[in-house]
């Protein structure tokens, strides 16, 4: 159990150290989790009709999740990987991906 | 690299004209120069059936999909997406809108709209024709992308000349035939040179770009599975050898999520990708990859290793409980469909014979024989083996992809002779990363300066070429070798071109055969009996034939008919199938149930043309006998075996097919010697010659006898 607790200290330390770009991009992402968690409950009482609109929420919802997270890993300085991205270009291209994700959530709520 | 060698062409030619190029500009020209002779080669090596006999849409699935064009090119998007076709499968009618992939037909009333657009105003009928070599074109052009991303331009350039005649690919996209695999192969290689991409460079892009191509391969193939389980299944690869790498992991993520969302826009695959077994592994693998992610950050941040095993093995056990608990509950309720016949029985080759005959009997699944093998593909077998020991040399994560794509589609292309189709570019690939790679060597060695016999001890670091030993006789070995793939390639190129000439541009509507004197004649019954049906017989006749000529019946006679080549509703086809192979009074109690007006059958007795419903006749009773069980394949056989002469079963001499088919061939004497009503395929004298057909007359019976179409005589007036 105190293993747990040390665990969780020694994360919550390393966290503070994460520049504050990203933490505010880390909010997000929970956001949308949340979201994500709230629609599968709502699906849970209610039940699935109409199924494409439940698939088009959620999916909004984790693609959104995803690409935020692509987001982040491509502007975290602390990776070799991508020296040459910049993060605008990495943004521009996030911006692709989620007008084109909603674009096609639109059509898909029906 | 500016080697010291310099210009390859000439320079004193050169300077005649007095132009002068660098060795870069040459090469940018060479590379022009063959990229677009690939592509010219690419269109015109498909051209034969086309300069032989005519523009024609050949077989029978191209029929439909020429049917669903013109409706959408007539009508437009609305009414092609909400199309409910009444005009086949009397009288239950298709959903053809939420039934078809409208990939090709899209493309096509594409093409014909941009042409009209800027007034070459071909016919549709043209555009159709001519989809499948544009695209084999367009193909090799992409073989050169993939080459070069996996390797290096030299490679590109040879796949991309290989892929341009590889016997394999030419099967299924010679002018005329207008079929989902012509478009369905080009939007594969894009999805994969996307995905390739995406891997390396780690871009968002590039992966949404490869969505977007996942999106055209699902809305034209029904082959789009293999790609929604391929990647899948490289990305547990690489987990498992350790590649893991971020840029794998926003690849795969964001092409997962795009194209699954995507794909779902067409009506055909619906759900699926959420509901069916076969698609569950590509979400089974995206949550897997999350975990690892979520690990990999969580180890970055803690130092000491096993405080990170504790987290690890908590993250991991609650992941895995909870995907059980959810994989569990969707298979307990039923949401998650099992694995459907059609792929199913690629895992299990032997599961469509028993359970499913109409799977079984299409010719197209059968397994691939080593000869068919061979005649697809030629020398690039022998090269494959080479090209992964040259992979694996050099192992990159494009490398892994490659390797695994051969694989998997090289034992799927042994299940089923039609996934050859798949395999080619992967064997075009590898053979080429081969050849490429010995050519390299060869051709260093064969321009290092030759050394002195003297000096051959200590050359060591001297010459420039190739670095390490100089064997006696280097140069001798590299330009025997670069001949010998020279000669190889020509071999290669050869053999293609003999097979797409003889074997794969026949039209299989118009048959051709060589008479004595060595001249060409023409059978072109079918569509000599389908036009006599669309001018003679009333607009809305209903005609009943064997499922195969559906298609064709629905394009070229505009009528209606019961049962076509989309084998969606196999009661219905066994339904047919029980009228053929009963006797007359039997089956004129079914044709009047299901309002039949004329009955066409196929016959090819007179001319020896082997593809007849009295060769297919026991499929009939297979199919027939799979759903009403008074139908017993034994009743049609002598002792286990199938005759049409005098030994045959009276059930059999007395049923619909035979008697449409043999109706007057009693009296025709067709070789000297032999007697009348010698059939010249089975090579017997039929059984039953004189007989007289009381339900139905004879309406028309092509020139050769190989399309008989009958009339159902109207009721007795009763009194």
């Amino acid at each position: 159990m105190d293993l747990i607790s040390e665990v969780a200290a020694t994360l919550s330390k390393e966290y503070e150290k994460v520049p504050k770009k990203l933490k505010i991009i880390d909010v997000f992402l929970l956001f949308q989790l949340l979201t994500a968690l709230v629609q599968v409950c709502y699906v849970g009482l209610v039940g699935t009709f109409p199924f494409n609109s439940f698939l088009a929420g959620f999916i909004s919802c984790v693609g959104s999740f995803v690409l935020t997270v692509c987001l982040r890993i491509q502007c975290n300085f602390e990776n070799k990987d991508f020296k040459d991205i910049h993060p605008e270009r990495a943004f521009a291209e996030y911006t692709v991906g989620i007008l084109l994700l909603h674009l096609v959530v639109i059509t898909f709520v029906g | 690299m500016t080697g010291k060698s310099g210009v390859a062409i000439s320079p004193l030619v050169l300077d005649s004209i007095g132009v002068k190029f660098s060795t870069k500009q040459l090469e940018i020209l060479l590379r022009i120069a063959i990229l677009s002779s690939t592509c010219l080669l690419a269109f015109s090596v498909r051209l034969f059936s086309v300069l032989r006999y005519e523009s024609v849409i050949h077989e029978f699935d191209p029929y439909f999909n020429y049917r669903a064009t013109l409706v959408l090119a007539n009508k437009g998007y609305y009414e092609f997406w909400n199309w409910f076709d009444h005009e086949s499968w009397y009288p239950l009618g298709r959903i053809v809108g939420g039934t078809v992939y409208p990939g090709l037909m899209w493309t096509a009333a594409n093409l014909y709209w941009l042409l009209q657009l800027v007034t070459l105003t071909a016919s549709l009928r043209e555009v159709c024709v001519l989809t499948a070599p544009l695209f084999a074109a367009l193909t090799a052009m992409l073989g050169y992308a993939l080459g070069a991303e996996i390797r290096d331009r030299q490679t590109g350039l040879l796949a991309a000349a290989l892929l341009a005649i590889c016997p394999g690919y030419i099967s299924r996209s010679v002018a005329g035939s207008f079929d989902n695999e012509g478009v369905a192969i080009f939007a594969l290689l894009l999805t994969f040179y996307f995905f390739i991409k995406a891997v390396n460079s780690g871009s968002i892009a590039w992966s949404v770009a490869a969505s977007l191509a996942y999106f055209y391969m699902a809305s034209a193939w029904g082959g789009y599975v293999f790609v929604i389980n391929l990647v899948p299944l490289y990305v547990v690869v690489m987990l498992l050898s350790g590649r893991f790498s971020e840029r794998l992991y926003i690849a795969y993520s964001v092409f997962y999520i795009m194209g699954m969302l995507l794909a779902m826009q067409i009506r055909f695959i619906g759900f699926q990708h959420v509901q069916s077994g076969e698609h569950s592994m590509a979400m089974v693998t995206f949550a897997l990859l999350q975990v690892y992610m979520l690990l990999a950050w969580i180890k970055a941040r803690i130092a000491d290793p096993a405080k990170f095993r504790l987290v690890m093995r908590l993250i991991v056990a609650a992941a895995g409980a909870l995907g059980m608990a959810a994989l569990g509950a969707a298979v307990l309720t039923g949401k998650i469909s099992p694995w459907t016949g059609r792929f199913y029985a690629l895992l299990d080759p032997t599961f469509a014979k028993e359970h499913i005959p109409i799977i079984a009997s299409v010719s197209e699944h059968q397994p691939t024989t080593w000869s068919s093998f061979f005649f697809d593909l030629h020398m690039l077998m022998l090269l494959v083996p080479t090209g992964v020991h040259f992979c694996f040399k050099r192992l990159t994560d494009a490398n892994v992809f490659l390797i695994l794509y051969a694989m998997c589609s090289f034992y799927f292309a042994g299940v089923m002779v039609r996934l050859m189709l798949v395999t080619a570019p992967a064997m075009v690939l590898l053979s080429s990363i081969a050849i490429s790679a010995m050519l390299t060597t060869y051709c260093q060695q064969l321009r290092a300066p030759a050394a002195p016999a003297a000096k051959l001890v200590k050359s060591g670091g001297k010459s420039g070429g190739s670095a390490g030993n100089h064997l006696e006789g280097q140069r001798e070995v590299a330009a025997g070798m670069t001949v010998g793939i020279f000669i190889l390639l020509s071999f290669f190129v050869r053999h293609s071109t003999w097979v797409t000439a003889e074997a794969y541009s026949s039209p299989s509507i118009v048959l051709a055969a060589k008479q004595s004197d060595g001249s060409r004649m023409l059978f072109d019954d079918f569509r000599e009996a389908y036009y006599w049906l669309r001018h003679n017989t009333p607009e809305d006749a209903k005609v009943m034939s064997w499922w195969d000529y559906g298609y064709q019946i629905s394009v070229m006679a505009n009528r209606t008919i019961l049962v076509d080549n989309n084998t969606w509703n196999n009661t219905h086809i066994a339904t047919v199938g029980r009228a053929l192979c009963s006797s007359e009074e039997d089956a004129y109690y079914i044709m009047r149930g299901l309002d039949v007006d004329y009955v066409l059958v196929v016959f090819g007795g007179l001319t020896g043309f082997a593809s007849d419903d009295i060769n297919k006749f026991l499929w009939m009773v297979r199919i027939g006998a799979g759903v009403f069980p008074d139908i017993r394949e034994a009743d049609y056989l002598n002792q286990g075996e199938y005759r049409i002469d005098k030994e045959a079963p009276a059930s059999f001499l007395n049923s619909l097919a035979y008697k449409l088919s043999f109706y007057r061939f009693g009296q025709i004497m067709t070789e000297h010697g032999k007697p009348t009503g010698f059939d010249r395929v089975r090579n017997v004298e039929i059984g039953n010659k004189d007989f007289e057909l009381d339900y139905m007359e004879e309406a028309f019976t092509s020139a050769n006898w190989i399309v008989r179409v009958y009339k159902v005589k109207d009721l007795d007036n009763r009194w």
